[in-house]
């Protein structure tokens, strides 16, 4: 393997280096040493920030900022994210989540972005040196981004307001067949009154199911008032195929993950 | 390639070494400083045979470069066992024959010692969350988790 490691200690530094063509950031390497190890020679330069800032986790009052280095691992142990804690353990294994970061996550690929499908549900801010934006303007353009992501920033959700869902086959981990993010306000007596969808698996990053969404507004979470935003639950996904399950499958099971996650 | 300087601690040794840029930790390990507990099964991330423990935390040495290493604790199954007297856990691995082909063991070990240390009376449900980023294709994982199991109790017992 022919990678060269350069490790810097300012993010404006390192985003000058980031221009070379060839040249990645680093950030836990589950996915990008293991493309090297699979023989992908596309990448020749690593680059990481070695900047405390960005593994620094802050929660002040509902407003959370995760630097771009933090681990699911951290995430998943930290009692102030106790609702985000489930999204974070369903990453890989024990080992995988000491080093599976933040920043990686949104650009890790479906069947990958657990954690990505959470923050697009909970309509995160990610942060880069050349200002901010919303997670979902961040996933449509992250193929072409060339800026080190150095945190992401939420409104930490209430208790009752977000549920998180990943299906596998192998338990208790394995790779996602899908997973759903929702988060959701509702009055008093149950209705409503706004929703946030997200899926992982049914594009090749996470989406919203802004039908469902719609479909949601003024029901009560019962099975007869959800069937619609169930029925709705396919329109604009494209489902990717792998070895753990055809398109065509993931679309089949969905409306049924969803229907229990709602009903949950 | 530029070679770079790697040092860090292996079970409670200082280790130097010249590796080139990009090198993995489990082939600095196995390859340079000759400790072979570490496996590489599939430099995946996905069959955990390589894991360590770094500063306390498990960790695939397939997936870490040697120099993002450098100043850390690093401990392998091979630095367990003390003058000569096997760990409790690969003892409790011996006897349950939770190791056949034994690929696996090392790994295995890893991910149980560092539960272990922190969750010393570990419910079977936490020795199963704890092994699972580790795949063993032999022994049917209940000898392993059993043998987990019965370590923790034999900890338990030596600390009463
Ligand atoms: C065995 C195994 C199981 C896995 N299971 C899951 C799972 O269940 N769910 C899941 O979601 N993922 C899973 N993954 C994928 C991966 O571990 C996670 O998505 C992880 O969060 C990726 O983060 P990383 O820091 O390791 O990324 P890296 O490999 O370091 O980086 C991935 C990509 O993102 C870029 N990047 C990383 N950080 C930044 C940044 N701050 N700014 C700009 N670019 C950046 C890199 O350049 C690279 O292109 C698994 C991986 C393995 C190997
Ligand atoms: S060799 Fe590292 S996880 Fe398989
Ligand atoms: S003992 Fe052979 S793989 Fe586990």
């Amino acid at each position: 393997m022919s990678l060269a490691l350069r490790t810097f200690s300012s993010v404006k530094d390192a985003n000058t280096a980031l221009q070379a063509s060839g040249t990645r950031y680093l950030g836990g390497g589950t996915l990008v040493i293991r493309a090297a190890n699979e023989g992908d020679v596309s990448v020749s330069s690593l680059i990481r920030v070695d900047d405390p800032g960005l593994s620094r986790i802050a929660v002040t009052g509902d407003k959370v900022r995760l630097g771009a280095s933090v681990t699911m691992a951290a995430i998943a142990g930290h009692p102030g994210l106790a609702a985000l804690a489930p999204a974070a353990r369903a990453v890989g294994g024990p080992a995988i989540r000491n080093m599976a970061t933040v920043g990686g996550n949104l650009f890790a690929p479906a069947p990958y972005g657990d954690f990505a499908a959470a923050l697009l549900a909970l309509d995160a801010t990610v942060v880069t040196d050349d200002g901010e934006m919303p997670v979902e303007t961040f996933l449509a353009s992250r193929d072409t981004s060339r800026a080190i992501v150095t945190a992401v920033g939420f409104s930490l959700p209430g208790a009752e307001s977000f549920r998180f869902l990943k299906v596998s086959r192998v338990k208790p981990k394995g790779v996602s067949v899908l997973s759903i993010a929702a988060l959701l306000q509702r009055t008093a007596d149950g209705t409503v009154t706004s929703a946030r969808i997200a899926l992982g698996c049914m594009a090749d990053r996470p989406i919203r199911a802004l039908a469902t969404e719609k479909a949601l507004l003024g029901c009560k979470l019962t099975p007869q008032e959800i069937a619609p935003a169930l029925a709705a639950a396919g329109e604009g996904i494209s489902p990717i195929t792998d070895p753990v399950a055809s398109a065509w499958y993931r679309a089949q099971v969905l409306p049924v993950h969803l229907g229990r996650l709602l009903l949950s | 390639m530029a070679k770079v300087p790697v040092q860090f601690t292996l079970n409670g040794s200082e280790k130097a070494e010249f590796v080139e840029s990009g090198t993995t930790l489990l082939h600095a390990l196995r390859d340079k400083i000759g400790d072979t507990s570490p496996k590489g099964g599939c430099h995946q991330g996905t069959c955990g045979a390589c894991s360590v423990i770094i500063d306390g935390e498990l960790r695939l040495s397939c997936l870490t470069l040697a120099e993002t290493c450098n100043g850390a604790d690093i401990k392998t199954t091979a630095g367990l066992a003390e003058s000569g007297v096997l760990h409790p856990l690969q003892r409790a691995f011996l006897d349950a024959f939770a190791t056949q082909c034994g690929f696996c063991t090392p790994g295995m070990i890893m991910a149980a010692k560092v539960l272990l240390d922190r969750t010393p009376n570990p419910s079977r449900e936490d020795v199963v969350e704890a092994l699972s980023g580790n795949i063993c294709r032999c022994t049917g994982y209940e000898p392993i988790i059993q043998a987990v199991l019965t370590a923790a109790r034999a900890n338990s017992q030596n600390a009463a």
